[in-house]
């Protein structure tokens, strides 16, 4: 009985503790990153945005999704149930189960597991499937473009993260995402971490992910202008909310895994006295926010690729060029001695 | 306990870096100079392919290289030199293809040499691995190539049906590997050698489906069903090139298999082999009376001539593998200059395959009717031809090793299969004249004096095939 | 002991589970996501063998894109399975025959399992113990398989000159967009200012 408490209900009760604080702090975090997003967006327009709800309107997520709750969802007589309501669900939970991996600063995650940086790209990798089930099981014509859009888009610039992801790897020599951070602390601060050694992959990446999680403007999936709102025409109430939760989620992932290739994770930019005494989350979160920012700010100046432009820039430019970073990068690593051990 | 990598252990395998290395420059070059790439492409894929042969056959013959998985003997050094100079052939044949107006390939000639450093994995096989690898990447060109008139629907007819077919044996192929390494333990023909007599059942089974595998790519029966379709859909050069280097790789992937792999369970082998060996030749005989396309025909001559070919395997000593590596040769000598007659049909309409426009041949174009009455007689197997000595090579060794049932039913099938061959040469000499073909190209005419001289006067002198075959089939004993 | 052992059952068991729906299933695209949840599940096998590499390794590439390719393909295909399945009853008897043959081989199979007494010795590779499994998979896949790796590099790229020449259509009545043209215009290049008189139009 007693090792019954130790080995398998003691862990597993601080790991449902863990999950669900890490869920709880997640998705507070996203609803003040939508309300970011939403004031950003203001802001470059010169409106004032959200600001009737709470103060300086700091609650208008919470009325967001209490209207969504409360609101009687719908589905069309012609789609295919099961894959209709399976959708929403399947890129929430996936979107959500990307946070077990991401350390928020050294020693603070759910699963420390070898292949933490190949997990979060399977499931970067599996969120497609989402707008693919909502767009078909709709069973109405733009959803369904959109699905195709997306299986298109998606599948596209995964290679180039993938090859992003690589270059990293080969600088680290390890999978593992606390060593990925652990291998930027280096003696020149902020100016060791790797988006400055490996700054062309890390405008790969920033621009791949923009489209992985299908943002402006790679934002072909919805495309107002052209498919009123892609895949999530069909969809109101809390499958829509699932669908825009995962979204950010997804968005927040994104920038997380920004901030632990590229800009040292928890990591201080400086090892000195004023900068190591501010815990290693809020590191964390700065870098995270600031990666955001730039997401929000793209939203806001860019204009929507066409179809084709998008395609030509991740196979005809983004593939090549990662490629050749992939080549250069091990090349120097080997012939210069710094390859990891 | 790390390993590294050396350079070093890489030479045995530099011709088949050679070639692909070479494949992917000759692609970069066509990519960017698109149609004018063309003619150098070609002309570049012919000489690497010999350059390589040559070298081949130059160098010495080190047992094992690559961990076991590259065995490159005098075996394999044989096969390779005969597959290299079957692909370079086949490049040649399709130059009239290639030129076409409104086609323009430079892909073609690639595929071909991809297929080939397929072919020389294969042949060079030490396990199951490097087998799968090297069957795959032959197969995979092969397909392409046969689809790769794509504006016509029996060309994509023919790719499709050779992918699925091919993709069911390449999967029963696996199949019985998994089994075989499940039952022994590893992959490699000597590991598997050695661990065979306690195989059981398991093994046998496995054993079975290998060689249905293996038997598909040579198309032998009861796996013949895609070849008379694909030989007819796919454009001429291409069914010239799937005749020639394709089966005598797969042919010596089979021997491989058969004799450095299951020595030690040779009795069980030899049981499938024989039945097949006997299908194949009495099918090929008796299918290929009622064809009326020169193609389809070629097809069921195919068939039968492996099954010819699988008689000297069968019997299990260094003469029959001496009589397959001879047989194959010369198999691959004559229908290469009969697909050179072949792709010769051609008047202002294009190119025409029924056996009744060859009527009156031999007074509209006397030479062109010599040689391939030649060849024709040659693929029937009467002396004093080539053809003649490879049969009698295989039913030697298989009397000698006393299949004494399997050597009578291969030379009655040889006597049906004559009936066909001799019944082209009557329509050329004896039918009233059809319209004259167009004149025929020049690397055509070059092929089939090569072919067709080989052909004649191999009774003559012999003995360096002859001894070469003999020296390679010790290498497997 | 007993928490592996319950998730090998329940990852063997849905993968089983679903494999079968794959071919039960009436509607293509269900197949399809049953055959994705069937590598999932294979992929949860392999995390319990410590096969980590492998596992993600086949989430990656099955399910992040082979499957939404074939779920692509499956999707735009208009393919009525009721008309499809007609033919099924005529092959029934041929493909039973073919099923029997095959089941009672395994059973042979299984019934006569005597693996050879030195296969165990032959292992080539043993596991290491001291690193990682990715880090174990890279040290031998790059020295005593290269030869492997780059056989089943040629493969692809057979594969996809195969899949360009069979696809690719040039055709010269399409407009495409060049960019470096497109960036390279300016207004010195594009606007032309005339002075035009008046009453007398532009002669072109």
């Amino acid at each position: 009985m007693d090792e019954l408490w130790t080995t398998y209900l003691w862990p597993l009760i601080v790991m449902v503790a863990q999950s669900v604080l890490m869920l709880v702090v997640l998705l507070i975090a996203i609803a003040y990153i939508l309300y970011a997003d939403r004031k950003i967006w203001a802001a470059v327009q010169l409106r004032r945005g959200p600001n009737v709800v709470g103060p300086w309107g700091l609650l208008q997520s919470f009325a967001d999704l209490l209207k969504f709750v409360l609101k009687e969802p719908t589905i069309p007589a012609g789609a295919n149930k099961g894959v209709f309501l399976l959708a929403p669900f399947v890129t929430c939970v996936l979107a959500l189960a990307a946070w077990a991996v991401i350390p928020v600063s050294a020693g603070w995650l759910i699963a420390d597991i070898n292949v933490g940086v190949l997990y979060i790209f399977a499931i970067s990798s599996l969120m497609v499937y989402g707008v693919i089930m909502a767009g078909w099981a709709s069973n109405s014509k733009y959803p369904f473009l959109a699905a195709l859009r997306s299986a298109a888009q998606m599948v596209s610039y995964e290679v180039s993260i993938g090859f992003v992801i690589i270059t990293v790897l080969l600088c680290v020599g390890s999978l593992n995402l606390t060593e990925v951070v652990e291998a930027q602390d280096g003696k020149y601060g902020m100016f060791g971490w790797y988006w400055l050694p490996l700054f062309p992959m890390f405008v790969i990446f920033f621009v791949s992910a923009l489209a992985e999680t299908n943002r402006p403007p790679f934002d072909l999936v919805e495309a107002e202008s052209e498919l009123v709102a892609g895949f999530m025409v069909e969809y109101g109430s809390t499958p829509y909310m699932m669908f825009m939760l995962g979204e950010y989620v997804a968005i927040a992932t994104m920038c997380a895994m920004g901030t632990i290739l590229f800009l040292g994770g928890w990591l201080p930019p400086f090892q000195v006295a004023p900068f190591t005494w501010v815990p290693g989350i809020v590191w964390f979160l700065l870098k995270l926010l600031f990666i955001f920012f730039m997401f929000a700010l793209v939203k806001a100046f860019v204009p929507r690729y066409r179809y084709d432009q998008l395609m030509r820039l991740g196979w005809k430019v983004f593939l090549p060029a990662s490629l050749a970073m992939v080549v250069i990068v091990a090349g120097v690593l080997q012939y210069a001695n710094l390859a990891p051990k | 306990m790390t390993e590294t990598f050396q350079f070093a252990a890489l030479a045995p395998v530099l011709p088949e870096i050679s070639l692909a290395v070479g494949a992917m420059v000759l692609l970069m070059f066509g990519a960017v100079m698109k149609d004018r790439a063309l003619n150098f492409v070609s002309v570049m894929s012919i000489l690497l392919l010999l350059a390589v042969g040559y070298w081949v056959s130059t160098m010495p013959s080190d047992k094992a290289a690559m961990g076991g998985s590259f065995i490159s003997d005098d075996f394999g050094r044989f096969m390779k030199v005969l597959t290299l100079t079957g692909s370079a052939f086949a490049i040649l044949l399709a130059r009239g293809f290639l030129t076409a107006p409104g086609r323009v390939l430079f892909e073609f000639p690639i595929l071909i040499v991809l297929a080939t450093t397929g072919m020389m994995i294969m042949i060079s096989a030490g396990d199951l691995i490097a087998l799968y690898l090297g069957l795959e990447l032959m197969s995979l060109s092969l397909y392409v190539v046969a689809a790769i008139d794509r504006e016509n629907v029996r060309s994509t007819e023919a790719g499709l049906k050779y992918f699925v077919l091919g993709a069911l044996s390449s999967g029963m192929l696996l199949y019985g590997a998994s089994l075989v390494y499940g039952f022994t333990g590893t992959v490699n023909f000597a590991g598997i050698a050695k661990e065979a007599t306690h195989g059981g059942v398991g093994l046998t089974i496995g054993l079975v489906f290998v060689l249905a595998g293996l038997c598909f790519k040579v198309s032998a029966v009861p796996f013949h069903m895609w070849t008379p379709d694909v030989y007819e859909g796919a454009p001429t050069p291409v069914t010239a090139f799937f005749a020639a280097a394709p089966k005598v790789a797969a042919m010596a992937l089979f021997v491989r298999v058969a004799l450095t792999a299951f020595p030690t369970i040779a009795p069980q082998w030899q049981q499938i082999i024989v039945f097949v060996s006997i299908a194949s030749m009495v099918l090929g005989a008796f299918a290929a009376i009622g064809q009326t396309n020169i193609k389809r025909l070629m097809g069921y001559s195919s068939i039968g001539h492996m099954g010819f070919a699988l008689v000297g395997l069968a019997s299990g000593t260094a003469d029959g593998v001496q009589g397959v590596l001879v047989y194959m040769a010369i198999y691959m000598t004559m229908t290469l200059g009969t697909f050179a007659c072949i792709l010769a049909m051609r008047r202002e309409g294009g190119s025409v395959e029924t056996i009744s426009d060859l009527a009156g041949l031999s007074r509209t174009n006397p030479a062109l009717a010599f040689f391939l009455a030649m060849l024709m007689f040659s693929l029937a197997g009467i002396p004093p031809l080539a053809g003649f000595f490879a049969k009698l090579y295989v039913f030697l060794a298989a009397i000698k090793a006393g299949m004494f049932t399997l050597s009578v039913i291969g030379v009655l099938a040889s006597v049906v299969g004559a009936y066909y061959y001799l019944r082209i040469v009557k329509v050329m000499y004896f039918d009233e004249p059809a319209q004259a073909f167009a004149p025929m190209r020049g690397e055509l005419k070059l092929v089939l004096a090569i072919s067709g001289l080989l052909v004649l006067l191999f009774f003559i002198y012999p003995s360096p095939l002859v001894n070469a075959a003999a020296v390679a089939a010790k290498s497997l004993f | 002991m007993i928490l592996p052992a319950l998730f090998f059952y329940l990852f063997a068991g849905v993968c089983v589970a679903s494999a079968f729906m794959v071919i039960a299933s009436r509607n293509p695209v269900h197949s399809v996501l049953f055959l994705i949840l069937t590598f999932v599940n294979a992929s949860g096998l392999f995390m319990l063998l410590g096969a980590e590499f492998l596992a993600m390794i086949l989430i990656v590439v099955y399910v992040g894109a082979v499957a939404v390719l074939f779920l692509f393909v499956v999707m735009m295909l208009d393919v009525d399975f009721v008309e499809l399945r007609q033919g099924f009853l005529n092959y029934l008897p041929v493909g039973a025959l073919v099923g029997i043959v095959v089941l009672i081989e395994l059973m042979l199979v299984l019934g006569g399992a005597v693996i050879s007494p030195g296969a165990a010795k032959s292992i080539v590779t043993p596991i290491p113990q001291d690193i990682s499994n990715t880090g174990a998979l890279g040290l031998v896949l790059y020295t005593r398989y290269i030869y492997f790796f780059q056989a089943a590099g040629l493969i692809l790229l057979v594969a996809m000159i195969g899949a360009i020449v069979l696809t690719l259509h040039h055709r010269p009545s399409a407009k495409r967009q060049s960019i470096p043209a497109q960036n390279a215009r300016n207004t010195a290049n594009s606007i032309e200012v005339r002075k035009v008189a008046s009453g007398e139009g532009l002669q072109p």
